[in-house]
């Protein structure tokens, strides 16, 4: 009897599960009502777009999040100030983007005819290493010694990135500045598909996005170092116990998750704003990712990059008009759906 | 162990008994300011830290979605009661069904809340209910039809408490909510349910396999720990008249993990001890110079002082103190004595809530 009852709970969840994953994708093809684009069978360069939203702001997601994810998988330091070092990256590269560039530092700021592809890469290359080695600091200086204590260590980057936001709001101000891209990027890109004229920059984002996965995968599945972390994620004591100096593979891991997050605040200032509560926000992105995904596997960053930019870019192009201010429900019934079917997220593995 | 001698006058005792005394001689001794303001915004947020340290002393659970479940509760009351807002729901009920309403849903979303993240142990469950503020803060400023980004304002107080009846009356009533709430908790701990909840949070696995119902038990303290946030929800907007986003942001979020630090992750009594020294420093610290401006600088400064040099807070240290001044002899007797109960001595517990698992 208690056999056939949990096989029909666990038929009524599948169900359930089938219709919570069915129902957007049918409603997006053919139904939309009263949206603004209406089913993406009628308007299919809207829908295009609005897919390519989503691809876009998910490799975003993907940069911050593996930095995130890389730290944590192993050495489980979940960093809470990730989010403050994204901003950090992204006001470091906005100060020296205005030192570079000849005739900057007028109120009304850099427009992207000024700015060629060095003013623009050259930051973001420097964010990345000052950032990283920010984080580094903040591991030698106050994580090192707490190995083990996840919960203290978590409260300590807490305390860091409370004073870091402050430290910024001091020195940058409160109102949102903006990188800007260089003239090389800021232009639309004819797809030639559907008549979708497509910012290039968003593509760049895709591009890094994608070049910053290959080269993590290509570093940690083939190369030495990137074997010793594969390992140390699996059992690190056995590891250093091997006369591998473990210590200095986390100090490389933290230096290059924390430039993750520099670069990716680069991008993030680039394409949207930097601004006080930009840090928590993109905390946030980069904890649901690795939620969804699972903490510590890549390929689970970037499979809750794609699904939470896809549900945020969908929610808010796709729901009707009068209810665009409920997308926000999109992002915890997809954290819901994810944590009730796999508590440890898609890719996750207990420690 | 010389336990005739400790149930009499502890350190402990003594020093509990002075702060219950001046909590109720208050309207006597310090300004109207002192009461109406600060020490009421010292029960408000004492209750709701003692909801997080509830959770995380006796089940091993760092919430940070306390905040954000007063928070609903907040608001939950303002739309219920309100009339003549912009945004919001603007139903005019009356108070006291305003109130058990806003309690019954706050204690809702907890429990489902609760039910996504009781699986998750540890840090996960910290990130996990973390990501629910967040979200419950973007919620309420995104959506217009429960409150946008100005909130809910002009929520009513039941005359009684209105501070035009009496100055006196709405700290008394914070006052005797927090003394509920933590004579309350502290017996909730003494029962077979938080004896299996401490179980549980020692080793969930073994409380497992002697058959109890882990999840469920993580489950229905997670509720209980949102009716208690429900509750300085309420006194919140009773003694504030309003509630917006920016009551319950990551800022807020993060200001009452840092209460519960403050006082000791591990010892209820530290939620109002916290409470108290964040509202102090929150309101001097304007005063000075050079740390007005740089406030959360210092807020953050004096958070990782404490996390790195005394991760059981304020309570910790007074115990480590007065153990270290009674002789190294009984050390255990200023930890168990007035301890919320439980086989494992106080300070132990507080590492292993430090250290997870």
């Amino acid at each position: 009897m208690s056999v056939s009852l949990g096989r029909a709970l666990r038929i009524t969840g599948l169900v359930l599960l089938a219709l919570v994953i069915a129902f957007p994708i049918v409603w997006v093809l053919f139904i939309a009502s009263d949206t603004t684009f209406g089913p993406a069978v009628d308007d299919p360069k809207d829908f295009l777009i609005t897919l390519l939203n989503g691809v876009t702001a998910a490799a975003l997601y993907f940069i911050v999040a593996s930095g995130f994810t890389l730290i944590f998988g192993l050495m489980r330091v979940v960093n809470m100030a990730h989010g403050a070092f994204f901003l950090l990256g992204g006001y470091i590269a906005l100060e020296l983007q205005r030192d570079l560039v000849p005739g900057a530092g007028s109120a009304l700021g850099i427009s992207s005819a000024q700015v060629s592809f060095m003013n623009w890469f050259l930051p973001l290359l420097a964010a990345g290493l000052i950032v990283g080695g920010v984080g580094l600091l903040m591991q030698q200086a106050f994580l090192r010694w707490n190995q083990g204590q996840e919960l203290r260590q978590a409260l300590i980057t807490i305390a860091i990135s409370i004073i870091a936001a402050d430290q910024m709001l001091a020195h940058f101000g409160g109102v949102a500045k903006d990188i800007s891209w260089p003239r090389t990027f800021d232009k639309f890109l004819d797809l030639q598909v559907a008549d979708v004229q497509y910012t290039l920059t968003r593509l760049v984002i895709l591009g890094v996005g994608l070049l910053i996965g290959g080269a993590l995968w290509f570093w940690l599945k083939r190369t030495r170092t990137g074997m010793v972390i594969r390992a140390g994620v699996d059992d690190r004591d056995m590891v250093s116990a091997l006369g591998v100096n473990i210590q200095l593979t986390f100090a490389i891991a933290f230096f290059i998750g924390s430039a993750l997050a520099g670069i990716g605040g680069v991008m993030g200032g680039s394409f949207a704003s930097l601004a006080p509560g930009v840090d928590g926000l993109w905390l946030l992105n980069s904890l649901v990712v690795v939620i969804i995904g699972g903490m510590g596997s890549l390929g689970g960053a970037a499979v809750g990059a794609l699904l939470l930019g896809l549900t945020t870019n969908f929610a808010a192009a796709y729901l009707p008009a009068d209810y665009t201010f409920y997308s926000i429900i999109f992002t915890f019934v997809l954290l819901a759906v994810v944590l009730a079917i796999r508590p440890l997220g898609l890719f996750g593995r207990p420690a | 162990m010389s336990a005739a001698a400790s149930s009499r006058l502890t350190p402990n005792r003594v020093a509990g008994g002075l702060l219950v005394g001046l909590a109720l001689l208050a309207p006597l001794i310090f300004s109207e300011y002192w009461v109406a303001t600060l020490l009421t915004q010292t029960m408000i947020l004492g209750i709701v830290a003692a909801s997080l340290i509830f959770l995380s002393a006796d089940g091993g659970m760092v919430s940070l979605a306390q905040v954000a479940i007063y928070g609903i509760a907040g608001f939950a009351l303002g739309n219920l009661t309100t009339t003549g807002n912009t945004k919001g729901m603007n139903l005019g009920w009356d108070p006291v069904l305003g109130i058990v309403v806003a309690i019954a849903i706050a204690v809702l979303v907890a429990l489902v809340f609760g039910a996504l993240a009781s699986r998750s142990y540890g840090i996960y469950f910290l990130m996990i209910t973390l990501v629910f503020s967040v979200i419950a803060n973007l919620f309420f400023g995104q959506v217009t039809s429960v409150s946008g980004f100005g909130g809910i304002s002009g929520i009513p107080i039941p005359d009684f408490f209105d501070r035009t009846a009496h100055p006196d009356r709405l700290y008394f009533a914070t006052l005797l909510v927090a003394a509920l709430v933590y004579v309350g908790l502290r017996y909730v701990a003494r029962t077979p349910f938080g004896l299996a909840l401490q179980g549980i949070r020692d080793d969930p696995v073994r409380m497992r396999s002697l058959g109890y119902r882990v999840t469920l038990h993580r489950l229905l303290a997670f509720g209980l720990a949102g009716f208690v946030a429900a509750l300085g929800g309420i006194l919140f907007v009773w003694w504030n008249a309003q509630i917006a986003p920016s009551t319950i942001d990551l800022t807020a979020t993060i200001d009452v993990l840092l209460i519960a630090v403050i006082g000791g992750m591990f010892r209820l009594e530290g939620a109002w001890v916290g409470a108290l020294v964040f509202v102090l420093i929150n309101n001097y610290a304007q005063d000075v110079g050079f740390v007005a401006e740089r406030f959360h600088t210092l807020i953050g400064l004096i958070f990782l002082v404490i996390v790195l040099v005394s991760p059981d807070g304020l309570v910790g240290l007074w115990e480590r103190t007065v153990g270290r001044l009674r002789g190294p002899s009984s050390p255990g007797e200023t930890t168990g004595e007035g301890g919320s109960a439980g086989a494992v001595p106080a300070g132990e517990r507080g590492a292993s809530t430090l250290t997870g698992s």
